[in-house]
Parts: C-alpha cells; sequence; structure tokens
C-alpha cells in the first residue's frame, strides 16, 4: 500500500465527482451508488486502501460528502447510522483485514444493517458490569443473556456484542468483544415501544447463540479496550455534526418562530435568542476543536460537545412546546409504527425525542463524570466494586 | 500572524507565552494587590514597559501610526493574558477604547499624532461618552459643544469613564448645532474636572469628568461621529470578551487545583459529583466563551461575519461565563473563596463589572435578537 501520493481535497472531491458521474444518484439504487463510493475508497477517507479508505486525513470526508450530497445523494451515514456511526471504526482497528473487508461494504451500502448489543437491563451506565456470559465450546463461543435499549436491532443483519468471559476477576477484565450475526438461532429479537409511541429500539435475548471465535475482535478479556474504541466513536458522532448556523434543531426552533406571530412575546424572544446563542457557542466551539484536531490537538473542547450538544437539543424543543402552547399538548397518533415514515416529524414527537439525547450513549451526568475525570483531572468517584471479582459485586 | 479562523498559529502562542511570563514576573498577585491600593490605581512605568519593550499595546494598529499591524486577534491574545493576571492598567480605556476609536477615524493628522503616544504605553487615553453599554447611543451624549474665539468650548458632565481620572486624553462625543461631533481634549485643563470613583473591582478604575468650558478640537464630524463610536465599541467588546476568557480560564484551574487537593469526609472534595460536575460545567462555559470570544476577533479582522452580531456574540457568550465561572469558584473554595487573602473576590469583582460595561448581556441578547429574529426572513 503505498502514500506516495498526498491526497488532497482536490483529489477527493474529483473521485467523488468521478462516482456520482458514472452513477447519478437519481437514478442509481442507493447499494450500488455507495457499493461505488466505498471502492473508490470515500466511505472512510482516512481508512486503509481496499477498506473503504484513501488513508487520506479524515477532515477530507466534508468534501467528498458534500459532493455525494449536492449531487442528490444520500448522507452516507444514513444508510447505516451504527454501521456508519459506531461500529465501522472499531472493526478497521480490529479487525483481520480479511474480515474487515467481508464486512465493511455492505455495512457501507445499507445491505447488511448493524446494531449495538451492549446495556443490559442491569448494566447502563456501569456497562463494565453487564451479565450476558459467552464460554469457550471449541471454536466457538456459546452467548446466553439479555440485552436491551438496542437501537435497529430488529432491522440489523449484524451486532457487535460485549459479553462477559470470565466473572471470577474485576469487571472490567472479564469482557470480550464479538460481532454476532443477527440471524443466527437462538437470537430473538422484540421491539421495545418508546416514549413517542414508536419502537425504534428493541430488547434481544440470546439463547445459547452460537459465535466463531474468528467473530471476536481484540483478545479474550480485552473487550473493554475495544468497547471504549467504539463508545468514543459514538460520542464523537453524537456530538460533533453541527449544521451551518441556523440550520439542526434552532434552524426549526427559527422556523417556528417565523411561522407563528401570533404567539410571539418578547420573553420567548429573549429565550430563543439565549439559544441561538448557545447554538452558535456550540457550533463555533466544534469547529475550532476540528482546527486544533487538524493540528493534531485534541483539546478539552473536543470532550464538551455531546454534553453540550444533548442539553441544547432539549432546551431547543421545549423552547418550541412553550410557543406551541397549547397545540403542544396534542399529539399524531401513538398507535405504535415500527418504522419511521417519511413525512415531517412534528414537533410533538421531537419534543418527546430528545429527552433521548442526555440518556443515549452515555448520561449527561456520565459524560460530566469523563469530563472532570479525564479533561480535568479530577479525583475519580469512590467504586464500591474495584479489584473485586465481579461475581460478588452487589447488583439490583 | 494570523492564519484561518480559530487556527492560533505558533507566533500567536508565542506572543501568548511572552505576555504571559512579563505578567508572572512583573505583575504577580502581590503587586497587584499593592497597585489597586495605590492612588493611580495602576503602575505607568509598568505600562509603558508593555507598550515599549513588549510592544504589545498596539498589534491591531496600523504600522503608520506606531503599532504591530498584527490584528485584533493578536491582541486579544494579548488582552486575555492581561485578563488573566489581572493587570492594573489602562486596558478598558486606552487599549479598548481610545485607541480603537482613534483608529476609526479618518483624519491622517490626527491619528500620526495621538496613537503612537498611547500604542507606545507613555500616555493614557479614554473616551468619555455612551459607549458603555456596547453601542453609541447619541440620546445619551451629555455634554454640549459651543464654537468660541476659534475653537471649541465644552460643557457637561460624564460619569463611569473608564481610566478617566489618569487619562492624558480624553475623547467626548458632545452635541454640536448640526448633531453629534467628536472632540479631543488633551493633558491636564483646569476647566476638566475629574472625580475619581470608588469601584466595585478595585483594580480597574473610574471617574466622573466634568467639563466646565472647556477647550477642546474637533476630530470627527457630525457625520462620522457615530459609525466610529460604533465600530471602536465592537472592538471594544471583543477585546473585553477575550479578558473574560482569560479570566474565567484562571478560576477554572485554581479551583480544579483546590478540589483535588482539599480534603473533606476522608477523600478529595473533587471526587464528589457536586464539585466535580459544577467543575465540567465551569470547563464548558470557559470553551463555549473562548470559541465566542474569538470568532468575534476573527470575524473584525477578516470581516468574515457581521461585525455587530459578531462582537454582541462575544461580549453576551464571555460575560455570562465568566461571572458563572467566578461565582462556581468561590463556592467551591468554601470560606477561602469568601476571604480577602485568596484572589478569588478579585476575579469575581472583575468579572460582576465586565459583564455590564460595554452592554449588559441582556443588552447584547437583545441586540442578537434584533439582527436573527426580527430581521429573519418570512416575517
Ligand atoms: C434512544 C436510546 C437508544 C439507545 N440505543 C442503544 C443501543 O443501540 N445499544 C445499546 O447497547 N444501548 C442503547 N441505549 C442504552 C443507553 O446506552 C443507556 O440507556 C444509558 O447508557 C444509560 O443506562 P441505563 O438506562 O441503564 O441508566 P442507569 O445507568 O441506570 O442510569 C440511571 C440514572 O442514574 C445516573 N447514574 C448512573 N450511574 C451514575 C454515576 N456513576 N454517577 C452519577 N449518576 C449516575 C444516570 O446518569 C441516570 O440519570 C439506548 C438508549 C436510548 C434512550
Amino acid at each position: 500500500m503505498t502514500t506516495a501520493t498526498a491526497t488532497t481535497a482536490e483529489t477527493v472531491e474529483e473521485l467523488a465527482r468521478t462516482v456520482v458521474r458514472e452513477r447519478p444518484p437519481a437514478t442509481t439504487p442507493t447499494a450500488e451508488l455507495m457499493g461505488a463510493w466505498y471502492d473508490a475508497g470515500l466511505a472512510w477517507v482516512h481508512f486503509p486502501r481496499g477498506l473503504g479508505g484513501l488513508e487520506a486525513p479524515r477532515m477530507l470526508q466534508t468534501a467528498a460528502n458534500r459532493v455525494l450530497k449536492e449531487a442528490g445523494g444520500p448522507e452516507p451515514r444514513t444508510v447505516n447510522i451504527i454501521g456508519y456511526g459506531i461500529v465501522a471504526g472499531t472493526i478497521v482497528r480490529y479487525a483481520p483485514p480479511e474480515l474487515a473487508a467481508r464486512l465493511l461494504r455492505p455495512l457501507a451500502t445499507g445491505e447488511e444493517l448493524w446494531c449495538q448489543l451492549f446495556s443490559e437491563p442491569g448494566a447502563g451506565s456501569d456497562l463494565a458490569g453487564l451479565a450476558t456470559r459467552a464460554v469457550r465450546d471449541g471454536d466457538d463461543w456459546v452467548v446466553t443473556g439479555q440485552k436491551v435499549w438496542n437501537s435497529l436491532a430488529h432491522l440489523a443483519r449484524w451486532g457487535i456484542l460485549l459479553a462477559r468471559t470470565d466473572p471470577d476477576v474485576p469487571k472490567h477484565k472479564g469482557l470480550t468483544y464479538f460481532l454476532v450475526d443477527m440471524q443466527s438461532p437462538g437470537v430473538e429479537v422484540r421491539p421495545l415501544r418508546q416514549i413517542t409511541g414508536r419502537a425504534q429500539f428493541n430488547e434481544v435475548f440470546l439463547e445459547g447463540v452460537r459465535i466463531p471465535d474468528a467473530m471476536r475482535l481484540g483478545d479474550v478479556g480485552a473487550g473493554w479496550a475495544v468497547s471504549l474504541s467504539t463508545l468514543s466513536d459514538e460520542r464523537v458522532g453524537l456530538g460533533d455534526r453541527v449544521p451551518a448556523r441556523g440550520a439542526g434543531s434552532i434552524g426549526e426552533a427559527l422556523a417556528l418562530w417565523a411561522a407563528r406571530p401570533d404567539r410571539q412575546t418578547p420573553v420567548l424572544r429573549d429565550r430563543l435568542a439565549r439559544l441561538w446563542l448557545r447554538s452558535e457557542s456550540h457550533r463555533l466551539t466544534v469547529e475550532r476543536a476540528k482546527v486544533a484536531a487538524g493540528h493534531g490537538v485534541f483539546g478539552p473542547e473536543a470532550a464538551i460537545t455531546k454534553l453540550v450538544a444533548s442539553e441544547l437539543n432539549q432546551q431547543v424543543y421545549e423552547f418550541c412546546q412553550e410557543l406551541l402552547g397549547l397545540e403542544g399538548t396534542l399529539y399524531e397518533s401513538y398507535t405504535s409504527v415500527l418504522e419511521d415514515d417519511d413525512s415531517p416529524t412534528p414537533y410533538q414527537r421531537k419534543f418527546l425525542r430528545s429527552r433521548a439525547a442526555t440518556i443515549e450513549g452515555g448520561t449527561s451526568e456520565i459524560q460530566r463524570n469523563i469530563v472532570a475525570e479525564r479533561v480535568l483531572r479530577l479525583p475519580a468517584d469512590l467504586r464500591n466494586d474495584k479489584n473485586v471479582p465481579w461475581r460478588d459485586v452487589p447488583r439490583s | 500572524m494570523n492564519g484561518r479562523e480559530f487556527d492560533f498559529t505558533e507566533e500567536l502562542g508565542e506572543l501568548r507565552t511572552l505576555v504571559r511570563q512579563f505578567c508572572e514576573e512583573q505583575s504577580p498577585e502581590d503587586v497587584v494587590r499593592t497597585t489597586m491600593d495605590s492612588e493611580a490605581g495602576f503602575d505607568p512605568a509598568l505600562w509603558r514597559r508593555l507598550g515599549t519593550d513588549l510592544g504589545v499595546l498596539g498589534l491591531h494598529v496600523p504600522e503608520a501610526y506606531g503599532g504591530g499591524d498584527a490584528g485584533l486577534v493578536a491582541q486579544a491574545v494579548v488582552v486575555e493574558e492581561l485578563g488573566a493576571a489581572l493587570v492594573c492598567g489602562p486596558v478598558l480605556g486606552t487599549l479598548a477604547l481610545a485607541v480603537p476609536v482613534l483608529c476609526a477615524l479618518s483624519r491622517e493628522d490626527v491619528k500620526e499624532t495621538h496613537l503612537p503616544g498611547l500604542v507606545s504605553g507613555d500616555r493614557v487615553g479614554t473616551i468619555a461618552g455612551p459607549l458603555l453599554q456596547g453601542t453609541f447611543d447619541a440620546a445619551g451624549v451629555t455634554v454640549t459643544a459651543v464654537e468660541a474665539d476659534g475653537g471649541w468650548r465644552l460643557n457637561g458632565a460624564v460619569g463611569h469613564v473608564p481610566d478617566g481620572a489618569a487619562a492624558d486624553l480624553v475623547l467626548v462625543p458632545a452635541r454640536t448645532p448640526a448633531g453629534t461631533a467628536l472632540f479631543l481634549v488633551e493633558g491636564a485643563p483646569a476647566q476638566l474636572r475629574r472625580t475619581p470613583l470608588t469601584t466595585l473591582d478595585q483594580t480597574r478604575r473610574q471617574a466622573e469628568l466634568e467639563l466646565v468650558d472647556c477647550p477642546a478640537v474637533q476630530i470627527a464630524d457630525e457625520t462620522e461621529t457615530a459609525q466610529v463610536c460604533e465600530q471602536a465599541a465592537r472592538v471594544a467588546a471583543v477585546l473585553l470578551a477575550a479578558e473574560q476568557v482569560g479570566g474565567a480560564q484562571v478560576m477554572l484551574g485554581r479551583t480544579v487545583e483546590h478540589a483535588s487537593g482539599r480534603y473533606q469526609f476522608g477523600v478529595p472534595i473533587g471526587s464528589f459529583q457536586a464539585v466535580k460536575h459544577r467543575c465540567a460545567d465551569m470547563l464548558v462555559a470557559v470553551e463555549q466563551a473562548r470559541s465566542a470570544a474569538y470568532h468575534g476577533a476573527w470575524s473584525l479582522q477578516d470581516g468574515t461575519d457581521d461585525p455587530a452580531l459578531a462582537a454582541s456574540m462575544a461580549k453576551a457568550v464571555a460575560s455570562d461565563s465568566y461571572v458563572k465561572v467566578a461565582a462556581a469558584a468561590i463556592q467551591l473554595h468554601g470560606g477561602t473563596g469568601f476571604s480577602w487573602e485568596y484572589p478569588a473576590h478579585l476575579y469575581f469583582k472583575r468579572a460582576a463589572t465586565d459583564a455590564v460595561v460595554l452592554g449588559s448581556t441582556e443588552q447584547h441578547i437583545d441586540r442578537i435578537a434584533a439582527l436573527v429574529l426580527d430581521a429573519a426572513p418570512g416575517r
């Protein structure tokens, strides 16, 4: 593999233009378009060649995606939300190249969707305390346990799974990371209804599910380190996609404000201006973090984006609800719908959905712990389960 | 010296180090405390060294007027460090206000005559007018100008003039028969009476000025004055925002240090979440303020955003952040934070003052609302 010719924004854009010229997004099936996108190394420009990348600086991804979007193509991650946002980075870092090649292309095209099987009824924030057991049996592992709140598991072909392989050591040391075929016998997915009435996440029951050892990422007992790389991709993904000034959730609030002069009051005007200002400070902070990252510097600004984005998202939709007044007390329909329809999402549903922002991907309390302990280097919380075999830790 | 937005180049880093070291050596806390109790409230020799030896008091001023021609971002970095160290000096009156006002004038001769002395730190300047609200409010002008003996005479009183007691050069917007023009009073004429005021923030002085038939020269006419003052107010808001970032960063650092070393109940207090989460929120506040302040500096320097909007954004975010961080610092230091010996109160008072000087957060939010919401298409 060679990196002799430095990849520039121009090369990336040229490659992207070639793909959309040869396969016009309007007339090409998404899977075919994204397949060509992957083959051209544009799925993740910073990945190795042959695995959807060009070994180019990560910053150049934006340029490629812009070309795709302008040609009428999809925002790539929407093709496979969890695949792009959470899984791909871990695969490329930990899977052997042949396995990575086998998995990444259908991930990129959306032909094989992914889900994350981490949380359990007894282990959310304290993920490392999870109880799902994996026991070695010949070339396979046999997995039994229950996962919960697993987004899109009902549509997924693959799951990333964290399971306990040794209950006799402290919790972080006994975990192993697997890739599980959701079509394996013993996997049962039950949709779980959410606050919005819809069911986008699930309970996943694993009953004697056999996973070949070849589908293990990282060493046996080293699953925690692998999962940290996944979680960090997730948090970065949840915080650093900031739309332009006045777009995104604050843009919706501005649109609602403009559409409802009858509801405008000086107090709401003040509140909206403050939210706009916070959205801008957040956007500028993300921009600043990107410039610093371009110089290889990962400063404190990078760590706070998920925390800020999630709380801001809630406040913006709280504002919208208040602007709507009594209209906000009505709801489209609670009839459970499995998949999202294409109709524009009403404010009320977004308002309800925003409650998840401060829970998913690590709660705000946990984010503040992380910022305080990892960035500010404050002393760690008192912990009861340190240096205790997982088996002996009290559980609810 | 400056790259694109948020590209803090090596030169900017060196500039920061230079000023920080100077402050550590020449203006440590005990010097700040002695100086703030002195009659003048600042040390002219130290100010001159900043201007002449370090050459950091006119970085956004063109070379032709003795400046460094390095841009507003560089100047903001300097002001951030001066704010971090609470250096006593005419930062607000001279650096943030008088210099930008003079820079914005069309009269070359005035700039050539008066800027070099301010930039070198030899002289102190200020403006006595309704600029402290963050915009130029012509209706708030309290001084009148009449023509007499081929010159001008000013009459009226102005309160809250930053560095007003020390200023060798006082810029005064005043009413003329044709509108509002800008005048300059030089030296210490008897017709300019100064009453030093006791300020909440002892490191930053104000005075009340009374002009009684005070001779003055006109430096900007009725067509130019409002716009000159307006432009200067934006520069001042951005520089003050940088100062707020500097102070807030210090308070965060001191608090984290304290929370890591102070033991209660057998553990460092920083291991309690009520403490550590507040520290995390302080960090968020500092980082947001830094983004908004430097966006303001880069925008005014390169013309990349609406200057009025960018300046109000900078000032509003930085004011809120500094006040919040300084208050949290006192809280998390407990009794220590409340005591005179510990510097938290100095920062808290600076924060409380900065938050209203050059426009309160509320006023800037209102301006932002006018620009973003009221002017929005579709209304
Ligand atoms: C919409 C949505 C989608 C999700 N998708 C997935 C998915 O695809 N895959 C997956 O594996 N999981 C998923 N999750 C689960 C999510 O990761 C967990 O809900 C989350 O980590 C919190 O865990 P918990 O629900 O068990 O809450 P708990 O951990 O029980 O927390 C309850 C409360 O206690 C607080 N708390 C807990 N520990 C501490 C502490 N040490 N200090 C201070 N406060 C504490 C929390 O902040 C919270 O307020 C999803 C969740 C949601 C809401």
